[in-house]
């Protein structure tokens, strides 16, 4: 995003945690519910606790602000600009994206039945800045990306579960599809628009194979079950309490579960994810009641055309990367192109979901 | 150094003690002499009968897709097959889109 676009979303985010604040003086020390209809109140709260503001503070213009903190950027893509300015996190998301389709995401966020799975949004309602939905967040920690011991896999396997069982009745009628196909196949349609490379043969030809529907080319067959879109470790934080959280609603939606867990399972079938580790999601999701999976026997037919696409996904991706970049493909971005290559003698499992 | 087919830049690798190079093109590789011979070793070490019954294994044989990468039960999730590429893809790759 352009200097003067960033700047006043670090304005907005500034201004958002020092409205937070001096709500805050008053509110502070007020007792949280836990039951659904305090869950409002108990949202309001939270946001006043994690500000870092309890002060009457005032921002002050320009990039300085008076209380000493600093704004950080967090993320800056076209896809989503991210700030941070104590505990309060502003994010600018992509100018395309679809305003009902967000409001119905932030509701979903923002819902008792997603209490412990989804982070809630600070406000229910997105401002506009340059042309860009802007939507306010309290601020979480990240996972560790140096420390793959430390690596959350049970976590994410329970958030990914307990989403997946969201009840119907907690969805807003108008909530879209889950936008993995859609992303996969912006992935694949840049790759194209890269023009030739070496590499990009064997990604094409294990893409061009996938059924419609994972190729985002035709409805997904059952879009009753809510679904994050989007996974993998950026996507979890902790929260002040300690427990982590699913964040990041711009893929939300209904689809096949399935997509949610096959990151995972693609990074292990590549040779990226150590067998131990994907046995720990894959068992904490199934101890879970996740239902993307038969609880007892062989994933493999339901995560096989998701994980497919994720890693053609991955791939195509890495290879408009390092065009971008002027440099050769890595060790890492070689396995998974090696991993669509193979797929080649391997015909995609068409049975789909299991029977029940 | 470049491929001598396509002349892309070429890659150095370590493979179990072998050094490869990989051309990050065409991802022919290019082995130096005596190269070949310690790789075949290798491999014979691999196809060797596995551990005897009760020896300790870090974790079962988790099922994998056809296409998956090949793997080598036993060596779990520190160091060994996995140590090097799994440090370096959890940093890049396991955090993005």
């Amino acid at each position: 995003m352009t200097a003067d676009v960033l700047s006043a979303l670090r304005a907005e985010v500034r201004a958002a945690a020092h409205r937070a604040a001096d709500r805050g003086t008053a509110a502070h020390g007020t007792a949280s519910g836990r039951s659904a209809s305090d869950r409002t109140t108990a949202r309001q709260t939270t946001a006043r606790r994690i500000t870092a503001h309890r002060t009457a503070a005032r921002p002050a213009a320009g990039d300085a602000c008076v209380c000493g903190r600093d704004t950080s950027v967090l993320a800056d893509r076209p896809d989503g600009t991210v700030v941070r300015h104590g505990g309060t996190v502003a994010k600018a998301h992509a100018a395309d994206t679809d305003p009902a389709g967000l409001a119905a995401r932030l509701a979903v966020a923002a819902h008792p039945a997603l209490d412990g799975v989804l982070l809630p949004p600070l406000a229910p309602d997105a401002v506009e800045l340059d042309g860009r939905p802007v939507t306010f967040w309290p601020y979480g920690t990240p996972v560790d990306r140096d420390d793959p011991d430390a690596a959350p896999w049970e976590a994410a396997a329970t958030l990914l579960a307990g989403l997946h069982r969201t009840p119907r009745s907690a969805l807003p009628p108008d909530l879209p599809p889950m936008r993995g196909p859609a992303k996969a196949a912006r992935a694949l349609a840049r790759l194209r628009a890269a023009g030739p490379h070496p590499a990009a043969a064997p990604v094409l030809r294990a893409w061009s194979v996938l059924p419609a529907w994972a190729r985002d080319e035709a409805p997904a067959p059952d879009t009753r079950t809510l679904c994050h879109g989007d996974l993998h470790l950026g996507q979890l934080v902790r929260a002040r309490d300690g427990a982590w959280l699913l964040i990041d609603v711009d893929d939300l939606g209904g689809g096949d579960p399935a997509w949610d867990l096959a990151r995972p399972a693609a990074w292990f079938a590549c040779g990226l994810l150590p067998p131990g580790e994907w046995t720990r999601f894959l068992t904490a999701y199934r101890e879970a009641a996740g239902p993307a999976v038969p609880a007892d026997s062989d994933p493999w037919p339901v995560l096989d055309v998701p994980a497919r696409a994720l890693a053609a996904q991955t791939a195509a991706t890495a290879i408009v990367k390092s065009v971008a970049q002027g440099r050769p493909l890595d060790e890492v971005e070689l396995s998974v192109i090696d991993a669509c290559d193979r797929m080649a003698s391997h015909p995609p499992e068409l049975a789909g979901r299991y029977e029940t | 150094m470049q491929c001598p087919k396509c002349h892309a830049p070429m890659q150095t690798y370590n493979r179990n003690g072998v050094q490869i190079e990989q051309c990050s093109g065409c991802r022919g590789i290019f082995l130096d002499y005596g190269e070949l011979e310690a790789l075949t070793r290798l491999e014979g070490q691999w196809s060797q009968p596995g551990p005897p019954p009760g020896a300790p294994q870090a974790y079962p044989a988790a099922p994998a897709p056809a296409w998956g990468a090949p793997q080598h039960g036993g060596h779990g999730g520190h160091g060994g097959h996995y140590g090097h590429k799994r440090q370096k893809s959890f940093g890049h790759m396991l955090f993005s889109s």
